[in-house]
C-alpha cells in the first residue's frame, strides 16, 4: 500500500512517526499515594506532592513500574533494568513543580515493536524507539470566566507511558493502523484503557514528507490528537501543507503545531521566542530505578495471549483468514466472545455470523460487544439450528433479529413462532406440485432448458412455505418433477 | 566564556525572571565573572569518570499502589494568592 | 534564672527528668532571651504560646513517665523547615504568608520527642548564601562582637539565625540545614557545635529544598553531647524521602566514651592553602595536638580534588535549585505579582519575590544546565565531584577521621563581600568538600581569634559513621575546653 502526493515537482512521500502518551491503570499517582480516577471534582485527587508544595518529595509506585515493564514485555521490547527519572523543566499553569518528572537518556523500555495488520490482508511491522514513564500535568480549563483560566490537578502526577515509534509509518492507514494496534496491545495487557475521549490515550504526530530516496526532512510534531480519525486527517492535511511550503520555494520549520478539525488545518502553537531549553537533568530526588531478571521474568509468566498469538492460533485452528481473525482480536472482549461462541462449532462459520451479522446489529443498536443481548451461547445455538436443519439460513436472519431485540434464545424463538424447517418430504413435494401446477408455462419452458428459472420455482415454494421448506431438499424435488 | 545581553535575557526568560533592561548589562558581568572562575575545573582529568548525581549507590524503593492521600483540596487551596470554584486560578492562557 | 539557661540540652534533660525545674520554667527562661535579644533578629517567626503549650505537655509527658528524648528541650527550627499551620519563609518574600498545611518530618520527629518550639530562625534566603545577609527579613547578627569594637558581625549562612540563637541563649539547640557548609560555618562564627549527618541520614521530606542531591538537616548545639542527643530525635529513616537511608539509627550519645585511643586522623595537606590566616593555621595545629595527645594517631592525607570543590558546588547546586525554585510561580501559595499574561505573572512575580543572590544563582544554574553547555559545565561537575567523593574513599581506607579547619576567617562584619559573589562563596571552602561527598561533618568550638572571636575545627566521618566523628568531636571539645560565651550572654 502507498501513498503519494503527487506535487508539481513531482513525487512525495510520508514519513509518520507517532508518540503516544497511555495513561498507566494504577490506583494511585506514579509518585504520590493520591487516587486517579478519571472524572472527580477538580482538585480532590491532589496530594501536596502532586501541587508542587515547598519540601515535598516524590516517591514511585511499585505498579507502575510493572505495567510498563509489562507493556514493554507486549511491544517485544528491550526492557531496561536500571533506567533514571529527569527533570524536565518548564513553566506552564497546570505544571506545579515547574517540571516534569520523566526519563530521558535512560528509558525503562528500549526498542521494539509492533505488527500492523492493513486491509489488503498484507502486514508491515513498525519500530518502537522507547517507552519512558512519566508524570502526567494537571489540566486547564479556558471556558469558566472571560479573564481567567482555571487549574485542577486532579491529573497531575498520573503515571503516564510515553510510546515513541520509529518514523516508520509512510501512510495515514498505517498510522491509524499502528494506533489501533498499540490500543489493543495495551488493553490486553491492561496496562492502559485506551479510552481516547477521557484522555488516557494521546497522541502527537511527527510528519514529514521527502522525494523518494531523500533522507528525512524537518518533521513537524502536532500534538495532542486525540482520535485514530484525527490522526489520519492531520497527517493528510500537515503533509499537503509540506509539499505546498516546498514547491512554492519555502522551508519548513522545526515546530510545535495543533490540529484544528473543524478548520481542517494545523497551525503553529509556539513562537520562536518561546523557543523551549528543557534543560533535563537527572531528578535529585529519586535514585536509579532498578530490577532484575526474576522481576521481569515473574511479569512475563502473567502476560496474555496478546492479539498477534491469537491471531496466529485463530487462523491455525479455525482456519479463518487472517484479516477476519485480525477483526475478532482487535478488541479482546470480541475475541473472548467468539472463541465462547465457537466452542464445539465451526469457528468460520461463527467467525461469519460475528462479523457480519453481529457486528452490524450492535452496531445499528450502538451497542458494545460486552453489551450485546445475544450471549455468545446463544449465538452459536443459532449457528446449530442452522446445521441441524432445524431452520434454513434465510429464516436464520430473522431469527437473529428477534434475539437481538429480544435477548431470548433462538430455540424458544423458533419453537414459539412455528419457524422450525419442513423436511417432510411429502409436504415439500405437495407444495411444489401446487406451484407447478399453477404455473405450466414457467414449468414448460424449464423443461426447454431454461434451467434458471427453477430459482424461481423455489422462491415461490418458500413464499408457500413462510420460507420454512428445507433449501436443499426443495431444491433436490424441484429439480426432480421438473426436470424428471 | 563571557555572556552577552541576549543570552542573559534569554536564560532570564528560561527562568521567568523579569530583568530590567538596564541590569543586563552588569547581570551579564557578573554571571560572566562566575563562569570564568568555573573555567578551572577543565584542569581536572575525568576521563572515563562517570558523572556522579547522588551521593548514594542505593536505588529506588517502591511504595505499594495505594490510595493514601488527597481528598484534602481546601488545604491544598487555602495557601493560593487566588482561587474559584474548587479551582487555581491565573491569568487566561491563550494558546 | 541564668543558671537554667546556663544549662547544656543534656543538663537540661537531666535536671527535667529530677524534677529539679519545670519545662514550662526554662521554656519561659528562653522566652525572655528570645525577647530580650530581638535586637539580633535571629528568629523571623516566634511562637511562644505555641512553646509554652507544648512545655505544659512535656511537663505532662515527664510526670507520666512517657516523656520523649527532646522532652521539654527548648529548640528554635530553622525557618525552612514547614511547620504545619506556622508561617515558613525560607527567609523569602516569594513565600508570603505560607503556612504549610503539613509538617517536615524531621520538625515532626523532635515534635514526637518532646521538643517545645521557640519559633522560626532567620537564615540567607532559601538557605543561600553563607552570611544570613540574604535574608529578605534582614541580617540576622551574631552575638559576638570583636574585642573594642561594636560594629555587628555576620553569624555565618546560612543557618545564621539558628546560630546566633543558640550562642546567644535564644534557643537552646537549633535545627540547621547544610548544603555546602550552612551548618557547620555558622557554628564556628557563633562559637557553638554544629553537625552535618551523613547524606540521608535525615529526611528532606518537608524541608524546602535548595539543592537536592547536597541538602542535609542537622543540629546546632552547645555541646557535642547535645548535638548526639539532638540527632538522635531528628534522623531516622523515612519512607516519604527517597534518598532516605534505610539503616538503623544508632545511641549517638552512647557513642561518647572519651576514647579516641587508636584512632587514626587524618590530615589533608590541600586545606593549608598558601595564604590562609595563620590563626586558623594555629589553631588547627593545636586541635591536631589535642587529638594525639588523647591518644589519637595521626596521619597526613591528600585530597587532591579540594580545589576544584568549590567551583564545582557552584555549578551543581545552583542547577539544583534553579529547577527546585521553579514551584514559586506565584500560583498556589505565597507572593503573585499580577501579569497580563501568564509569563508575565511569572516573571514579575519571581522578579519580587526573589532576592539578588537567590536570582544569580537561579540564572547561573539555568544556563549550566542549558542546550549547549550542559556537558561543559553541568556534566564536568558531576564528573568532578565523583573525583572528589573518590578522594574521600581513599583516604577513609588509611584513616578514621579527618580533621580541618571549619572556616577560613572568623564570622566578619555586616556588609562586607555583599557587591563581590566569589569572595563570599570562598567561605565555604573548607565545608563544600564533605557535602559533595554527602560524608558526615562536624565543626566544634576550639579558640577565640586575637580580636577574641570564636573559631571552630571540623571533623569530617565515614558515610553513617557520624558516632566516630561525635566520639572524636567530644574529646576535642573537652580537650579545647571552650567556655568563652559572646558578651551579651555575659552581661
Amino acid at each position: 500500500m502507498t501513498y503519494i502526493i503527487k506535487g508539481e515537482t513531482g513525487d512525495w512521500e510520508l514519513v509518520i512517526g507517532l508518540e503516544v502518551h497511555a495513561q498507566v491503570i494504577s490506583n494511585a499517582k506514579l509518585f504520590s499515594g493520591a487516587a486517579t480516577v478519571f472524572g472527580a471534582e477538580a482538585n480532590t485527587q491532589v496530594s501536596f506532592i502532586d501541587a508542587g508544595f515547598p519540601g515535598m518529595l516524590p516517591t514511585i509506585n511499585s505498579v507502575c513500574v510493572e505495567q510498563a515493564v509489562r507493556t514493554g514485555l507486549g511491544l517485544k521490547a528491550k526492557i531496561n533494568k536500571r533506567s533514571v527519572f529527569a527533570r524536565k523543566n518548564y513553566f506552564y499553569a497546570d505544571l506545579p513543580q515547574g517540571y516534569q518528572i520523566s526519563q530521558f537518556d535512560l528509558p525503562i523500555i528500549g526498542e521494539g515493536e509492533i505488527i500492523l495488520d492493513l486491509p489488503d490482508g498484507t502486514s508491515r511491522t513498525v519500530g518502537i524507539e522507547r517507552l519512558h514513564l512519566e508524570q502526567d500535568a494537571g489540566k486547564s480549563v479556558h471556558d469558566q470566566h472571560p479573564s481567567k483560566s482555571f487549574i485542577d490537578l486532579n491529573r497531575s502526577g498520573v503515571a503516564l507511558m510515553e510510546i515513541v515509534s520509529k518514523p516508520d509509518m509512510r501512510t495515514p492507514e498505517e498510522a491509524g493502523a499502528y494506533l489501533r494496534k498499540l490500543r489493543a496491545i495495551l488493553r490486553y495487557l491492561e496496562t492502559c484503557d485506551g479510552n481516547m475521549d477521557e484522555g488516557s490515550m494521546r497522541c502527537d504526530v511527527n510528519v514529514s514528507v521527502r522525494k523518494a530516496g531523500e533522507p528525512y526532512r524537518t518533521r513537524c510534531e502536532i500534538k495532542n490528537v486525540n482520535s485514530v480519525r484525527f490522526v489520519m486527517q492531520a497527517i493528510e492535511i500537515e503533509a499537503k501543507r509540506h509539499v505546498e511550503v516546498y514547491e512554492s520555494g519555502g522551508d519548513i520549520v522545526q515546530e510545535t503545531r495543533l490540529f484544528d478539525p473543524s478548520r481542517g488545518e494545523t497551525r503553529s502553537m509556539r513562537s520562536k521566542e518561546h523557543a523551549h531549553d528543557y534543560r533535563y537533568f537527572p531528578d535529585p530526588d529519586l535514585l536509579p530505578l532498578e530490577f532484575d531478571d526474576a522481576f521481569v521474568e515473574a511479569i512475563r509468566a502473567t502476560l496474555p495471549e496478546l492479539p498477534d498469538e491469537k491471531k496466529a492460533r485463530f487462523v491455525e485452528t479455525y482456519g479463518m483468514t487472517g484479516y477476519d481473525a485480525g477483526v475478532l482480536v482487535m478488541e479482546k472482549e470480541t475475541a473472548a466472545y467468539f472463541e465462547e461462541a465457537a466452542k464445539g462449532r465451526d469457528g468460520k462459520q461463527v467467525a461469519n455470523w460475528l462479523i457480519t451479522t453481529l457486528f452490524g446489529g450492535l452496531n445499528k443498536k450502538g451497542l458494545s460487544i460486552t453489551e450485546s443481548p445475544i450471549s455468545p451461547a446463544q449465538l452459536g445455538q443459532l449457528v446449530d439450528l442452522v446445521n441441524d436443519n432445524t431452520i434454513s439460513g434465510r429464516l436464520a436472519k430473522d431469527v437473529f433479529e428477534i434475539m437481538l431485540e429480544e435477548g431470548k434464545d433462538p430455540a424458544v424463538i423458533v419453537e414459539e413462532r412455528g419457524m422450525k424447517q419442513v423436511t417432510d418430504t411429502g409436504a415439500i413435494e405437495a407444495a411444489c406440485d401446487a406451484v407447478i401446477a399453477a404455473n405450466p408455462e414457467k414449468a414448460q419452458d424449464v423443461r426447454d432448458g431454461k434451467e434458471k428459472l427453477i430459482a424461481w420455482f423455489i422462491g415461490q415454494v418458500m413464499k408457500a412455505t413462510q420460507g420454512k421448506a428445507n433449501p436443499g431438499m426443495l431444491q433436490e424435488i424441484l429439480k426432480k418433477k421438473l426436470l424428471g | 566564556m563571557s555572556l552577552d545581553r541576549d543570552t542573559v535575557r534569554k536564560i532570564a526568560f528560561l527562568s521567568r525572571i523579569e530583568v530590567a533592561d538596564d541590569t543586563l548589562e552588569p547581570l551579564a558581568g557578573q554571571l560572566s565573572g562566575i563562569l570564568d572562575w568555573f573555567e578551572q575545573l577543565k584542569e581536572v582529568d575525568t576521563d572515563g569518570v562517570q558523572p556522579m548525581s547522588s551521593v548514594t549507590d542505593a536505588v529506588l524503593r517502591w511504595r505499594d499502589d495505594v490510595i493514601t492521600d488527597g481528598g484534602i483540596r481546601e488545604k491544598i487551596l487555602a495557601n493560593a494568592p487566588e482561587a474559584m470554584d474548587g479551582f487555581f486560578t491565573v491569568p487566561k492562557v491563550v494558546e | 534564672m541564668t543558671s537554667l539557661l546556663d544549662l547544656s540540652l543534656a543538663e537540661a534533660r537531666d535536671g527535667l527528668r529530677a524534677k529539679d525545674f519545670t519545662a514550662v520554667e526554662l521554656t519561659d527562661a528562653y522566652l525572655g532571651m528570645v525577647e530580650k535579644h530581638r535586637g539580633l533578629n535571629a528568629y523571623i517567626t516566634e511562637t511562644p504560646d505555641l512553646a509554652r503549650e507544648q512545655a505544659k505537655a512535656a511537663d505532662a509527658a515527664l510526670a507520666a513517665g512517657t516523656a520523649g528524648a527532646m522532652a521539654g528541650i527548648p529548640v528554635g527550627i530553622k525557618d525552612l523547615f514547614c511547620t504545619e499551620g506556622v508561617l515558613t519563609t525560607a527567609a523569602s518574600h516569594i513565600l508570603d504568608g505560607f503556612k504549610p498545611p503539613y509538617e517536615s518530618t524531621v520538625s515532626a520527629n523532635l515534635k514526637k520527642a518532646g521538643a517545645v518550639m521557640l519559633g522560626k530562625l532567620n537564615l540567607d534566603e532559601f538557605a543561600m548564601g553563607g552570611s544570613n545577609q540574604t535574608s529578605y527579613y534582614g541580617p540576622a547578627k551574631n552575638p559576638w562582637k570583636a574585642e573594642g569594637s561594636d560594629a555587628d558581625l555576620v553569624p555565618g549562612g546560612s543557618s545564621g539565625g539558628s546560630a546566633a540563637a543558640v550562642s546567644a541563649r535564644m534557643a537552646l539547640a537549633a535545627t540547621g540545614t547544610d548544603t555546602g557548609g550552612s551548618i557547620r560555618q555558622p557554628a564556628a562564627y557563633c562559637g557553638i557545635t554544629g553537625i552535618k549527618p551523613t547524606y540521608g541520614r535525615c529526611s528532606r521530606f518537608g524541608i524546602i529544598a535548595y539543592a537536592s542531591s547536597l541538602d542535609q538537616a542537622g543540629p546546632m548545639t552547645r555541646t557535642v553531647r547535645d548535638a548526639a542527643i539532638m540527632l538522635g530525635s531528628m534522623a531516622g529513616f523515612d519512607p516519604k524521602d527517597s534518598t532516605s537511608a534505610d539503616i538503623a539509627l544508632p545511641d549517638f550519645e552512647a557513642a561518647l566514651t572519651g576514647d579516641i585511643r587508636s584512632l587514626k586522623i587524618g590530615i589533608p595537606q590541600e586545606y593549608r592553602p598558601e595564604g590562609l590566616d595563620p590563626e586558623i593555621n594555629a589553631l588547627w595545629d593545636k586541635g591536631i595536638d589535642m587529638l594525639k595527645a588523647a591518644g589519637a594517631e595521626v596521619v597526613d592525607i591528600s585530597l587532591p580534588h579540594t580545589k576544584y570543590a568549590l567551583a564545582t558546588y557552584y555549578i551543581i547546586a545552583p542547577a539544583e535549585a534553579s529547577s527546585n525554585l521553579a514551584r514559586y510561580d506565584g500560583l498556589r501559595f505565597g507572593l503573585r505579582v499580577e501579569g497580563k499574561t501568564l509569563d508575565e505573572m511569572y516573571a514579575r512575580t519571581r522578579a519580587a519575590g526573589f532576592g539578588e543572590e537567590v536570582q544569580r544563582r537561579i540564572l547561573m544554574g539555568t544556563y549550566v544546565l542549558s542546550a549547549g553547555y550542559y556537558d561543559a559545565y553541568y556534566l564536568k561537575a558531576q564528573r568532578v565531584r565523583a573525583r572528589i567523593a573518590e578522594d574521600f574513599r581513599n583516604a577513609f581506607k588509611t584513616v578514621d577521621v579527618i580533621l580541618t579547619p571549619t572556616a577560613p576567617t572568623p564570622a566578619f562584619g555586616i556588609g562586607a563581600n555583599m557587591d563581590d559573589p566569589i569572595a563570599m562563596y570562598l567561605n565555604d571552602v573548607f565545608t563544600v568538600p564533605t557535602s559533595l561527598a554527602g560524608l558526615p561533618g562536624l565543626s566544634v568550638p576550639v579558640g577565640l581569634s586575637s580580636t577574641g572571636l570564636p573559631l571552630g575545627l571540623q571533623l569530617i566521618g565515614r558515610p553513617f559513621d557520624e558516632e566516630t566523628v561525635l566520639r572524636a568531636g567530644d574529646v576535642l571539645e573537652k580537650a579545647a575546653g571552650f567556655s568563652a560565651v559572646p558578651s551579651l550572654v555575659k552581661g
